[in-house]
């Protein structure tokens, strides 16, 4: 059985100029102890779709799903009450600004037993044992002086580390990780996605990170779900993917890494993601898509089969050509 | 790329950009509050200007039939005085409209006074040599230690008793307030670019200091003229409760409410009007400025 | 935390010099001759003139007048009251806790109701309970508070017969307590009713002297409130489970605090201009209220001490306020 399955999770927002729709219809499911991507643009609705399954949305937010269930409970009937017992427990997440996700007024050591006492019943002592412990399993040297220390005296890199420990404190079933990378250095963002995986590893959690580098995900993941404009375009295990691209856009980003490119310059995918305006009507990518015809345009297209990689394109890509363009017209 | 061309294009005119003012006005226009504030504002300034013609009587004239008269709606009241009379038996509505005239004329001078020397002050602190500016900014630091209505008694003390000395006393006391926000200004306008380009077009010193850098600080000083007006008519009316403003019989709202002290649990009216119209002035000047800096200052507004 | 310290002594030696200065100055100022406008209407004999100039000193030249002005300070030698003969810094020293003690009561009403309303306002930001809220606010911050003063006279002492007119205690009663806080004193004096009456007299002027800081800090509370709740840390706290009094009461009102112990603190200058019209309206024996009297006494020589230890008073404050901003901001302590 699936740890989380989410069906048709759609989240729009209420803005001053109308609704806009920023996650649209996407599915998602995590097994126990799986590494799943979700890769995509800034705007193509991933951070949005794991804040929604937190319950982290400001009240603008409208939340439907056909379903959305974590560890045998159903998150779109749960109390707010009963929701906050498995948030920071079982799913637990960490974002992108390591250094502004944590209180300035707090020392780490507080932060990370706060989480500790809202979610187990350790007493003081053992608290402090276990924040010690955590420190030490992010490899955050002379943790009980660290423990002791403000956010604003640690780098970017201990911030991110101090973020995970305090998202390991209670054994979580699974972490999310919200581009947890990439306010970072290279150098350090090379160690933290390591430590991430490793803890994903040996703690036997499931783990969703959320990137927008195909880079990251060709090294660390075990299956990558594509996003583009609120849709998952495209779901495949990580070989196959980059092996095999069965929507144009995941072709298109594989081809503008740096390490994949064949020609001299470097291909770029023309265009921007739809914004709240200029939502095509038929498929979304058909503006930038350079296979793209006039059905496109015109229609939605429906996911592929699961051999197709679910690509959510009219003419899915096979070995980089599209297929099944003669029958259509 | 022809795809995308032959793409329904939303059709989209260009209308020339909304002029400051217009731009300024629907951004205030917003502000429910602000609007109330500026209708109400209006209303007592249409008061203040047609006094004479309004006021049912002069604001001395006194009845001597008629001391203490409460207002037509109570008992022993009469439409002959619509808000009753004074201890007197001076008509308090004629009173109160005249009064109108003087908390206009006084905020209308204090923040004048207060501004002009403030901002020039501001000025040449933000572009005066570290020795002036330090001197400047340490003496406001000093008029700021003393609470303001202290300060500005004692100087009223010192100037004697007067409506005019009451003024000049609480620009003295409001004005450090400018200093402090137009230098701050000056400061970060002072370092951008536009600045360094008249500098090396060869401006004038003075020049540069009022006509480029000045114009582009106006934004925070104007909210907080604004918001000094009802400071201004607050504490003027303070100053004259205390018997350190305006001095009988001048029909000064503050005044009015010193004179009408033992009467408190007597007559209320005599008390609960005067008030009552410093409030809803202050009220509705405040809503204005709030009004204001929310328009005038976009990075303020965020609530 | 120490150079922060050292930094704010610093700028606290000038401005002590300037205030003292002011003060000096005052006196000076008068139209006319100091020592004939102490004496009033009343006059003086030439030589009882003399005598006055010398013992004041204004027959010294005035840089040394002002050195001795200011060795008299360092000395707790403020002058002596004209009226009642007794030293100015007695005199302060035995209103000061009057003025402390209504102060006090009016900060700390200000505070526990102005922080829970701007948290509330900010979290129910745009809905019904912000708005009324905050429109109230706004008349409290416009308020005249001695109309207002006056109103709660009418209506609680006059109408409901609830609390009494001025003062500070019943006339049944004879407090002279170790304190000089009558709240303290007279529970210590045993007198039955003494307590009871000292609350009831504290009501009214506490109300009336907390109503513009309590707006200020409602205003500010939900301003700072709003900036902080759409920061990255707010959204970690709720993801870990935290319930919203939590995230909000705790994480993001803490840092919110930062800037509203400024405010707090800035009110301080507030509330002691506000005491001069308070003390005036209920009579209550504090040193606003011995101010304003000095002033229309021409007691110039408690108008100039009395000038000079409010402002001490303020800067002290200031000063204080500031080390505790270092105290709730971990960046200025450390850093």
């Amino acid at each position: 059985m699936a740890l989380l399955e989410i069906r048709n999770l759609s989240v729009e927002f209420a803005t001053h100029s109308g609704k806009f729709r920023a996650v649209d219809g996407v599915d998602v499911t995590v097994d126990e102890g799986e590494l799943l991507a979700i890769v995509g643009e800034s705007g193509s609705g991933k951070s949005v779709s794991m804040l929604a399954l937190m319950g982290l949305l400001p009240w603008t937010a409208t939340v439907t799903a056909d379903k959305m269930e974590f560890d045998g409970h159903d998150l779109r009937k749960i109390s707010a009450r009963a929701r906050r017992r498995i948030i920071g427990k079982d799913i637990t997440m960490i974002f992108q600004e390591p250094m502004s996700s944590l209180n300035p007024a707090f020392t780490i050591g507080w932060q990370i037993k706060e989480t500790l006492r809202k979610h187990t019943d350790l007493n003081r002592s053992q608290r402090q044992d276990r924040a010690v412990e955590l420190m030490r399993q992010v490899g955050i040297p002379a943790p009980e002086k660290r423990l002791q220390a403000y956010p604003h005296q640690l780098s970017g890199g201990m911030s991110q580390r101090a973020m995970i420990a305090m998202a390991l404190a209670n054994k979580p079933k699974l972490l999310i990780a919200d581009e947890p990378t990439t306010a970072l250095d290279v150098t350090i963002q090379a160690q933290i996605l390591e430590l991430l995986t490793d803890l994903q590893r040996d703690a036997g959690m499931a783990l969703v990170l959320i990137t927008h580098d195909m880079g990251v995900v060709a090294e660390t993941v075990q299956r990558v779900q594509v996003q583009y404009a609120g849709q998952r375009v495209e779901l495949q295990e990580v070989d196959g993917l980059f092996e095999n691209p069965h929507h144009p856009y995941t072709a298109a980003l594989l081809a503008a890494l740096p390490e994949r490119a064949t020609e001299k310059r470097l291909p770029t995918i023309p265009g921007v993601v739809p914004g709240q305006f200029d939502r095509p009507h038929g498929c979304l990518f058909s503006p930038r898509c350079r296979f793209a015809d006039a059905r496109c345009i015109a229609e939605r297209p429906r996911p592929a089969s699961a051999d197709l990689g679910y690509a959510l394109c009219h003419y899915p890509l096979i070995d980089g050509l599209p297929t099944g363009k003669e029958t259509a017209a | 790329m022809t795809d995308s061309a032959s793409q329904p294009v939303p059709q989209q005119t260009f209308k020339a950009p909304p002029s400051r003012l217009r731009e300024f006005w629907s951004s205030f226009r917003e502000n429910r509050g602000a609007v109330i504030g500026l209708f109400v504002f209006l209303g007592f300034l249409v008061v203040a200007l047609l006094a004479p013609v309004l006021a049912p009587y002069a604001p001395d004239a006194q009845y001597r039939d008629a001391l203490l008269v409460p207002p037509f709606w109570q008992e022993g009241g009469s439409t002959r005085f619509l808000l009753g009379t004074d201890a007197l038996g001076r008509d308090l509505l004629s009173r109160l409209i005249f009064g109108a005239r003087y908390s206009f004329f006084i905020g209308l001078i204090v923040v004048t006074l207060a501004t002009t020397c403030g901002v020039l002050l501001g000025v040449i602190a933000g572009f005066a040599p570290t020795w002036l500016d330090t001197l400047i900014m340490r003496l406001m630091d000093i008029v700021l230690s003393f609470p303001s209505l202290l300060l500005a008694l004692v100087l009223v003390a010192i100037l004697g008793p007067s409506l005019l000395n009451a003024m000049i006393a609480i620009a003295i006391v409001l004005q450090p307030h400018f200093v402090r926000l137009t230098r701050a200004a000056v400061l970060t306008e002072r370092s951008k670019d536009y600045v360094t380009a008249a500098r090396v077009a060869g401006g004038r010193k003075l020049r540069i200091m009022f006509r480029t850098v000045l114009p582009n600080c106006l934004a925070p000083i104007i909210v907080q003229a604004a918001l000094s007006f009802s400071t201004a008519v607050l504490d003027t009316a303070a100053l004259g409760f205390l018997g350190m403003g305006a001095q009988p019989p001048t029909p000064e709202w503050g005044t009015m409410l010193a004179e009408s002290r033992e009467f408190i649990l007597r007559a209320w009216w005599v008390v609960t009007f005067p008030g009552l119209c410093i409030l809803v002035t202050v009220l509705a000047i405040n809503l204005m400025g709030d009004g204001l800096r929310d328009a005038l200052d976009p990075k303020l507004k965020r609530s | 935390m120490l150079s922060f310290l050292t930094r704010r002594l610093l700028t606290f030696v000038p401005t002590f010099i300037g205030v003292t200065l002011i003060a000096f100055a005052f006196i000076r100022l008068l139209p006319g001759d100091p020592i004939l406008l102490m004496a009033g209407e009343r006059g003086v004999s030439a030589e009882r003139y003399e005598q006055l100039r010398a013992q004041f000193g204004f027959d010294k030249p005035m840089w040394q007048q002002y050195l001795d002005y200011v060795w008299g300070i360092f000395h707790g030698d403020l002058g002596t009251s004209f009226v009642t003969k007794k030293p100015v810094l007695t005199e302060f020293m035995s209103l000061f806790p009057a003025t402390v003690e209504l102060g006090l009561c009016a900060i700390i009403l200000a505070t526990i109701i102005g922080i829970p309303a701007g948290v509330i306002a900010a979290v129910n930001r745009g809905k019904f309970f912000d708005q009324a809220l905050m429109s109230t606010a706004l008349v409290g911050y416009s308020m005249p508070i001695f109309w207002w003063a006056l109103l709660l006279i009418i209506v609680f002492s006059g109408w409901l017969g609830w609390t009494p007119v001025s003062g500070r205690m019943g006339l049944m009663y004879f407090i002279n307590g170790p304190t000089g806080f009558m709240l303290i004193d007279s529970l210590l004096s045993g007198q039955s009713g003494a307590f009871r009456s000292a609350v009831t007299h504290l009501i009214l002027p506490t109300i009336a002297l907390a109503t513009i800081p309590l707006a200020v800090i409602a205003r500010q509370t939900r301003s700072a409130m709003l900036e902080v709740l759409g920061d990255d840390y707010v959204r970690t706290a709720r993801a870990k489970g935290l319930s919203p009094a939590r995230v909000n009461g705790v994480h993001a009102l803490r840092n919110a605090l930062i800037p509203v112990v400024t405010v707090i603190g800035l009110s301080v200058g507030t509330l002691l201009a506000g005491a001069i019209l308070t003390e005036t309206i209920f009579s209550w024996p504090g040193i606003g209220k011995w101010m304003v009297d000095s002033i229309f006494r021409r007691d110039y020589q408690v108008v100039q001490g009395g000038l000079l230890l409010i402002a001490l008073v303020v800067m002290v404050v200031n000063l204080i306020v500031d080390l505790l901003y270092g105290l709730i901001n971990p960046k200025i302590r450390k850093g």
